[in-house]
């Protein structure tokens, strides 16, 4: 419904290129390349064990690359989480990690964290730009869980939050830092249907607030609808990147996925009798019931 | 594929009522009531009367018509039973009492009588060699106390049992009918009235204290815990602690001067310069447990080896006090000694946390103990044999000569409002001022940006540094201001005990502070609290400092005294909302209501329209 096609003009918010991250003789990611545009939301998928946290990691400082680098808006990025959340790229987890014995708010104000520079001495002193600066972050803040839908749970601690709430939350948290680029670790896991359309209406907002996304996800269904384009990752490396359609139907997507035919592959007799069986158990199952 | 039989669906539904509950001894009720009533009235009666024959067991308990000792406190403790049973009984004026259980302070009361009454008894009988040396009033007393209880126990339960639990046995009965539900909203007083009202809760609080330090036997001291004990406890049941401490939130500022102003009249009570002392002592201990507070509390930094930072501060003050056995033999003004004590162990802070802090958990706490060990062997060192010649070694800095403000010296009597106020009075007020400063900067962090860092640090590193937050230098940030507060109560504290030697700073020792005791105070009181860390140092200087005469096994039933802390109070004394859930899974019973959506807020539809 969303899809917008990006112009050829859009400039690069994030490029990652020959990015290389090994964990003594295990390759975990393996020469990646990546970039994201402005106004791009952009998929990531790959099987269980791909390399996809692992090259979130190393796109936000959390581990250094063993090779390549990674750049935002031209700059390049030094392997250290709280300058690059500082440069603008925000992220969240795929095991939610919010601060649990925080309150909601308090969890996006500390969010706000790069944004304001009130020190210590400001604190003990009350200097005259404190109370404005405070003011200023908790209204910002309530703005966005207003933007979430969390406004009315602003006191509640962090972990008595229902699921679904807590990924908005974390959401919310990233989006504090005024991100460029809001990296999204599997945000719809563990959610009802529902609630991933809620999801996917959200994120679609984020972009139109201009701000890239890149996101891993498994839910294929939900990535189809929301990217503009998606990366796979296969055993650590790109095996390809298009539009969603493209990605979809490639080969090499699927033998990744579900695997390729083995010699001797059933045929459609074979089917046809599993089929024939299957209904057999059905009916005797319904007759059973009655 | 299979469909869901109707046999498959489940019938019974899960219990959402609980189970009523039945008193531990089936009375009717006005008859428990009355029982109680009786019970206490004679127990009061009895401290009126002589408890025994001689005056060889201390607190003149011979004498008829005049409790004294503790007769003293078994007469408050029945006062105390006979209020809440009588509110019990809905008389007008006394409804104010139990807001929340009725019958649970009651119980806890009678029990504290019983407690305090049995042990003297006990006392009595065991140092003076036999019952016979009890005379009738104890009995009298006694058996009130002991009929109070019975009544009791058979007045009606605060509260249903768990809907978990609805059939408990005897032991879960008697837990269960120690609890109370909590107080309902209280309505809105003028403000002056709650200020009052803060203010005689403050005053209360201040009258315990200073009767608690000023006990001069440890039987009195025991007798003392044991009433408080209840007591306190069935005052939290009846609600009204919830209800001050609803008023003290209200009022902070009010509340925080009440509690100063209550502080600062401690010393004007007590004309034994002994017990002002104790009261000086208590206040570094909890001034620098307030400092740890910052460091463990706040950005979760479990440091074992804290009371360095004290130490740094107590000779670098000797080291400029003017003492003749200072090696660099100056005298600084106060104002610049405490400049100079605080920024040393700034440094000092700074230079041990610099390469520690970028480990984490245990292994910080362990090169925490070791960094702390080694202040104190170096300053034994540093005595012109093994090094150059700047502590003395062993025999430390003595002589540290008294402090002068403003022409006004600290180390003589003075005449304040017709009070003497003593040395260590002077002192007391002193270290008072830091106690405040200290507080002030504790607020302040920790209500801040900086404050937040420190607490999403603690919660979630890889999150925090995910956040944003540059953690090492915010770790480190935190434990230089805590050792900086330390240096700050350290300067006081050379002068307050005239000498500063090495064996004062060890990690753990018979007197605090020390680090393991430090750190006890901290988790004891309740971590990222306020007042937690000074309760917890009040209560482990004066219990130490008040039953000498099991100086043996003090480190015993410290550990003892831990360990059921920990099993059944693991958040700390003082509680702050985060610890309590966090150990206790009450989960939503916390939740706050929810406000009402604003117009069309349903946040994505809103946004993302």
């Amino acid at each position: 419904m969303t899809t917008t096609t990006t112009a050829p003009t859009a400039t690069t918010v994030l490029d990652a290129s020959g990015v290389t991250m090994r964990f003594g003789g295990l390759t975990a990611v393996r020469d990646v390349n990546l970039t994201v545009n402005t106004g791009e939301i952009v998929g990531l998928i790959g099987p269980n064990g791909a390399g996809k946290t692992t090259f979130f990691n190393c796109l936000t400082g959390l581990y250094v690359p063993t090779e390549g680098k990674v750049a935002y808006k031209g700059t390049v990025l030094p392997p250290k989480p709280h300058l690059v959340t500082q440069a603008g790229i925000a992220r969240t987890f795929q095991n939610i990690r919010l601060f649990a014995n925080m309150t909601v708010l308090e969890n996006v104000l500390v969010g706000r964290h790069t944004r304001t520079k009130e020190g210590l001495w400001s604190a003990l002193l009350r200097l005259p730009g404190f109370k404005k600066a405070e003011e200023e972050s908790r209204a910002r803040a309530m703005e966005l869980l207003e933007f979430t839908g969390l406004a009315a749970k602003a006191d509640h601690l962090a972990r008595n939050l229902p699921y679904g709430e807590q990924r908005k939350l974390e959401i919310a948290r990233a989006l504090a830092s005024e991100p460029g680029l809001l990296l999204l670790d599997e945000p719809t896991a563990g959610m009802n249907p529902q609630e991933t359309r809620a999801a996917e209406e959200l994120i679609f907002a984020i972009r139109d607030q201009g701000i890239a996304v890149l996101v891993i996800e498994h839910d294929i269904r939900f990535i189809m609808n929301l990217c503009d384009r998606v990366a796979v990752l296969v055993q650590g490396e790109k095996i390809v990147e298009g539009p969603a359609e493209v990605v979809q139907a490639d080969e090499r997507v699927i033998a990744a996925y579900l695997g390729t035919p083995f010699e001797g592959e059933p045929g459609t007799a074979e089917a046809a009798e599993v089929e024939a069986a299957e209904a057999d158990a059905q009916s005797t199952t319904e007759g059973d019931d009655k | 594929m299979t469909t869901e039989t109707p046999m498959d669906k489940t019938t019974d539904t899960t219990k959402v009522s609980t189970a009523p509950a039945t008193p531990i001894i089936p009375l009717p009720h006005t008859a428990a009531r009355a029982l109680t009533v009786a019970g206490s009235a004679l127990a009061l009666a009895g401290t009126f009367l002589a408890w025994t024959w001689t005056d060889e067991f201390p607190g003149k308990l011979t004498i008829t018509g005049y409790p004294g000792g503790l007769q003293v406190l078994t007469l408050v403790g029945s006062v105390l039973t006979l209020l809440f049973a009588l509110s019990g009984y809905g008389i007008r004026g006394l409804g104010w009492l139990t807001p929340g259980g009725k019958n649970s302070p009651v119980l806890l009361a009678a029990l504290g009588v019983f407690g305090t009454t049995g042990y003297a008894m006990g006392a009595i009988s065991y140092e003076l060699g036999g019952l016979v040396n009890l005379e009738p009033g104890a009995w009298v007393s006694g058996i009130g106390a002991l009929v109070a209880v019975i009544g009791a126990l058979g007045l009606p339960v605060d509260q249903p049992y768990d809907a978990a639990d609805p059939t408990p046995n005897l032991w879960g009965r008697i837990r269960h009918s120690l609890t109370a539900p909590e107080p309902g909203r209280a309505k809105d007083l003028p403000s002056w009235a709650e200020i009052l009202i803060i203010a005689a809760g403050f005053g209360v609080g201040l009258y315990v204290f200073a009767y608690g330090i000023g006990t001069e036997y440890s039987e009195l001291f025991i007798g003392f815990l044991i009433i408080t004990g209840f007591g306190f406890t069935a005052v939290t049941r009846a609600g009204l602690l919830k209800r001050l401490s609803a008023l003290t939130a209200k009022h902070r500022n009010v509340a925080m001067a009440a509690a100063f102003v209550a502080a600062i009249c401690f010393p004007f009570t007590q004309t034994n310069d002994q017990f002002a002392l104790i009261g000086a002592n208590i206040l570094i201990f909890a001034t620098v447990a307030l400092g740890l507070n910052v460091v463990v509390g706040l950005a979760g930094l479990l440091d074992l080896g804290y009371v360095a930072f004290l130490g740094v501060g107590a000779y670098a003050a000797a080291l400029v006090s003017g003492s003749p056995q200072s090696s660099i033999g100056v005298e600084f003004p106060f104002w610049a000694a405490v400049l100079t004590g605080a920024a040393a162990s700034l440094i000092f802070g700074v230079v041990i946390g610099a390469p520690t802090l970028r480990l984490r958990g245990d292994y910080l706490a362990i090169v925490t103990l070791g960094f702390g060990e080694i202040f104190r062997i170096t300053m034994n060192n540093l005595n012109g044999n093994s090094g150059p010649d700047v502590t003395n070694g062993s025999n430390g800095i003595p002589n540290i000569p008294d402090l002068e403000i403003f022409g006004f010296n600290l180390g003589l009597p003075h005449n304040v409002l017709g009070t003497e106020l003593t040395r260590s009075g002077n002192y007391y007020l002193l270290m008072l001022l830091c106690t405040a400063i200290v507080v002030l900067v504790f607020r302040r962090s920790a209500e801040s940006r900086i404050g937040r860092a420190w607490v999403a640090i603690r919660e979630d590193e890889t999150a925090a540094t995910a956040m944003g937050i540059n953690g090492f230098r915010l770790k480190l940030l935190a434990f230089a201001l805590g050792a900086a507060l330390a240096g700050l109560a350290g300067t006081v504290q050379a002068h307050v005990s005239y000498s500063v030697t090495p064996e004062q700073y060890q990690f753990a020792g018979s007197v605090p502070p020390n680090s393991a005791f430090l750190l006890a105070a901290v988790i004891l009181g309740g971590m990222g609290t306020i007042s937690g860390p000074l309760i917890g140092a009040a209560l482990l200087y004066l219990i130490p400092a008040k039953l000498q005469f099991m100086a043996e096994y003090q480190l015993l039933l410290f550990g003892v005294a831990l360990m059921l802390l920990m099993r059944f109070r693991p958040e700390g004394l003082v509680a702050d909302r985060r610890k309590q859930l966090e150990f206790h899974e009450t989960g939503q019973l916390d939740v706050p209501e929810d406000k009402p959506l604003p117009e069309g807020a349903t946040g994505v539809a809103k946004a993302g329209a």
